[in-house]
């Protein structure tokens, strides 16, 4: 097996981009997730979307132009898991579509805000679990066909690490949503945030633990991987920083912690998997960065425009979330 | 029903559904940029309260875009997986290139459009005002690139049972890239400014916002009439290239049963496929092969011409053809009266045409809907003109059952979407415009 530089390249770029939705991304489905234990009328309703609302969209197009690049850089790996994966995508593109007009629809349908304020939570809460579901299920592996196809049905992505991996993804993102609140809204909202955060801080350690048992039990192999330690490493020190942090009030503190948690996370998928990108459970039918690939000139083309286009977007994207620094008025 | 024919239905309904939002966004992002620029300029109140109006319906008609896109998206994969396969190598990276250049801007500067007046200095919110039209243009672009590569695919080689990139610049710019380009912004612009033109109208029918509806209803008019004239242009265009290089797709459009010279336009009638035969049918002699090759006698092909696995369906595209050049020539029509109107002063007292105008605000959709349902019927039986049928393109591990449920609740949810979408926009207009957005 050949593995050629921009494979690497857009494999780590994907991890990127997938990284980074989590985290901003987090932020919004995290606390639309939690919208419900946070916020008790409208008026508090209201603070915690008017939090997000100048951010959630440039923070789906993260997500969006992961989909795109894994289409992009690999089509075969996005082919398999979109159609196999078919009635959970539908649901989670559902709930992503109620997640994205749900505020619009709360803010302007006053007859119907506790409709649209259900739709706003359950439209997050879905994905948030759903898309942990779908990394467990590529990591420990997927029945596969020698053409490719996924030959399982719906349950088969529902087995008991696929759904611990949801889990804990669930937890970050709360996690995520949690100290979001806490760093930019005030009075009852930041006190009832700040008062679940240890719950979930203790959700993370609990699934995270479970996960790495059933990782023992379930994928041994991965286990040798010093790259996937670090991460772990790093998972729980940032864990702890984001508790010592709360303890001591400092809110931008918990939010940075909560996001390195989120880094940690990924570079533990990304040591799970490489150099697969879908593991099958017969080992000759993976999916790999190799036989998944576009062409080196595709990936070529692409890696010019994203080293052209990032950097830019990701300065915009700073400069735009200091423009919308500080609490929510 | 197949599970072809099902996801053709879905992948139509969610495009469909998807192009409602991304042509008005197209339009009022113009509209925004005009009137942002004006208030830079003159510091008067009255073209920020019509700028921020226009924003409040842009952030309706975004959220809306982006959950309808969203599904799209996916549904390469989902639906389509055997594209994917066959076609990822090249018809990825522009779908990529979209979300990196040009996705990723239009919607962090439409948070700032939105929420930012008082955060960001009057020459940033005016430079945010131009990175949304930019973006969403831009945006526009890849997607057309898309497009138009499985309209007119150029720049690849077969290799190893799939379609491979050779070129990126001659698959960008495959021959109906720019034509088409063209006609979907102009397209866009025409559907904007007829939508803020009847918005307008009916305030001053409602004798509401005078002051602001005169505004409106002046730049948008002068927008209007002059992109209705060039959408001829770039129609024709259009048609001379798909003669040209796609010329089964013409011979459908036009009911051209047998390859001829002097070939006739139809103007309308009733095309049965099973009899090749049009009834009642108003065509005038020798025009088609004059529009297409500038030369009255040219010879132009005929459904005969290609086998009969080959060709697209007849009824749809022809009639949606039609209606599309139909409603193309109204536009033009009123385009023309508008500006007489406004040149002999009168515009502000005829009501009568305040009424038209109000009328004619969702028929640029239904223009756009028909033009776009007669571009991909009338590319089948291919996904891939020439390199993949639609048939072979479909996800074949995914059952009929579970795409005619996925239909079934995309159908319920689309339609709450649009009913949403009309009562809000109702309730925005009712409103009137406001300096203040949310």
């Amino acid at each position: 097996m050949d593995v050629n530089i921009f494979q690497n390249i857009w494999f780590i770029i994907i991890g990127f981009l997938l990284m980074v939705y989590s985290i901003l991304d987090g932020f919004d489905l995290g606390i639309a997730s939690l919208m419900p234990v946070l916020a008790k009328d409208e008026n508090e309703q209201k603070k915690v979307m008017d939090s997000i609302w100048p951010v959630w969209d440039g923070n789906e197009v993260w997500l969006i132009t992961a989909g795109a690049s894994l289409f992009a850089a690999f089509p075969f790996a996005y082919a398999t898991v979109f159609s196999g994966f078919y009635l959970a995508l539908m649901l989670v593109l559902f709930a992503l579509i109620f997640r994205a007009v749900s505020m619009e629809f709360w803010y302007y349908d006053e007859k119907r805000r506790k409709i649209w304020a259900t739709a706003f939570t359950a439209g997050s809460l879905l994905p948030a679990l759903l898309f942990g579901v779908a990394l467990g299920n590529v990591i420990c592996g997927i029945p596969i066909d020698i053409n490719m196809n996924f030959t399982g049905n719906f349950f088969t992505l529902l087995r008991p690490f696929p759904l611990v991996i949801g889990l804990l993804g669930l937890s970050a993102i709360l996690l995520q949503g949690c100290t979001w609140a806490i760093h930019k809204i005030e009075g009852e909202v930041a006190k009832r945030a700040h008062s679940i955060l240890n719950k979930l801080l203790i959700a993370n350690a609990v699934f995270f633990i479970l996960a790495i048992v059933l990782t023992i039990i379930f994928l041994p192999d991965i286990l040798s991987s010093s790259i996937g330690w670090i991460g772990a490493i790093v998972y729980a020190v940032a864990l702890s920083y984001v508790y010592l942090s709360n303890k001591h009030k400092r809110a931008v503190n918990a939010l940075r912690g909560s996001s390195f948690a989120f880094i940690a996370l990924w570079i533990m998928a990304g040591a799970a998997l490489y150099p697969n990108l879908v593991r099958a459970t017969i080992g000759a039918y993976n999916i790999t960065i190799v036989n998944a690939s576009s062409t080196v000139y595709t990936l070529k083309i692409m890696s010019i425009i994203a080293l052209i286009g990032m950097p830019i977007v990701i300065a915009y994207t700073f400069y735009v979330y200091k423009v919308f620094k500080g609490k929510v008025s | 029903m197949d599970v072809v024919m099902l996801s053709r239905i879905q992948f139509g309904l969610a495009a469909g559904v998807h192009f409602i939002f991304p042509s008005l966004t197209l339009g009022l992002t113009l509209l925004v940029l005009i009137y942002e620029y004006k208030f830079y300029k003159t510091d008067d109140d009255i073209f920020k309260t019509i700028s921020s109006f226009f924003i409040k319906i842009l952030g309706l008609v975004f959220a809306l875009g982006v959950a309808t896109g969203i599904v799209l998206e996916f549904s390469f994969g989902t639906n389509w997986a055997e594209y994917s396969r066959m076609v990822g190598d090249i018809f990825g990276a522009p779908l990529a290139a979209e979300g990196i250049f040009a996705f990723f801007l239009e919607s962090v500067f439409l948070g700032v459009l939105l929420f930012a007046r008082n955060r960001v200095s009057k020459k940033v919110y005016l430079l945010s005002a131009f990175l949304v039209f930019f973006g969403s243009h831009l945006s526009g672009l890849w997607i057309i690139i898309a497009n138009s590569w499985m309209q007119t695919p150029a720049g690849f080689a077969i290799e190893g049972g799939r379609a491979v990139l050779t070129n990126f610049w001659a698959a960008a710019l495959n021959p109906s890239t720019l034509v088409r380009f063209a006609h979907v912004i102009i397209a866009g612009w025409i559907t904007g400014s007829l939508f803020a033109a009847g918005i307008a109208a009916w305030y001053l029918i409602k004798r509401l916002h005078t002051n602001e509806a005169q505004h409106i209803l002046k730049t948008a008019l002068i927008i209007f009439c002059i992109m209705s004239l060039a959408q001829f242009a770039s129609g024709h265009i259009h048609s001379v290239q798909v003669t040209r290089i796609q010329p089964e797709k013409m011979a459908t459009f036009e009911a051209l049963w047998q390859t001829q010279q002097g070939a006739p336009m139809s103007i309308i009638g009733i095309p049965v496929e099973s009899q090749k035969k049009t009834y009642y049918e108003i065509k005038i002699p020798k025009l088609l092969s004059l529009l297409a090759y500038f030369d009255p006698n040219a010879e132009v092909k005929g459904r005969d011409a290609f086998p009969d696995d080959e060709l697209p369906p007849v009824v749809l595209p022809y009639f949606s053809y039609h209606i599309m050049i139909g409603l193309g020539s109204l536009f033009a029509l009123i385009g023309i009266i508008s500006i007489v109107l406004l040149l002999t002063k009168k515009l502000f007292n005829a009501r009568w045409f305040w009424y038209v105008l109000f009328f004619a605000i969702p028929l640029p959709i239904i223009a756009n809907e028909f033009g776009w349902i007669a571009a991909e019927v009338g590319r089948q039986p291919w996904a891939v003109y020439k390199v993949l049928k639609t048939a072979d393109a479909v996800s074949i591990i995914v059952p009929a059952s579970h795409v005619a449920f996925s239909l079934v609740i995309l159908s319920l949810i689309y339609l709450m979407l649009i009913v949403m979408f009309i009562m809000i926009l109702t309730k925005i207009i009712k409103k009137g415009p406001q300096s203040e957005i949310y």
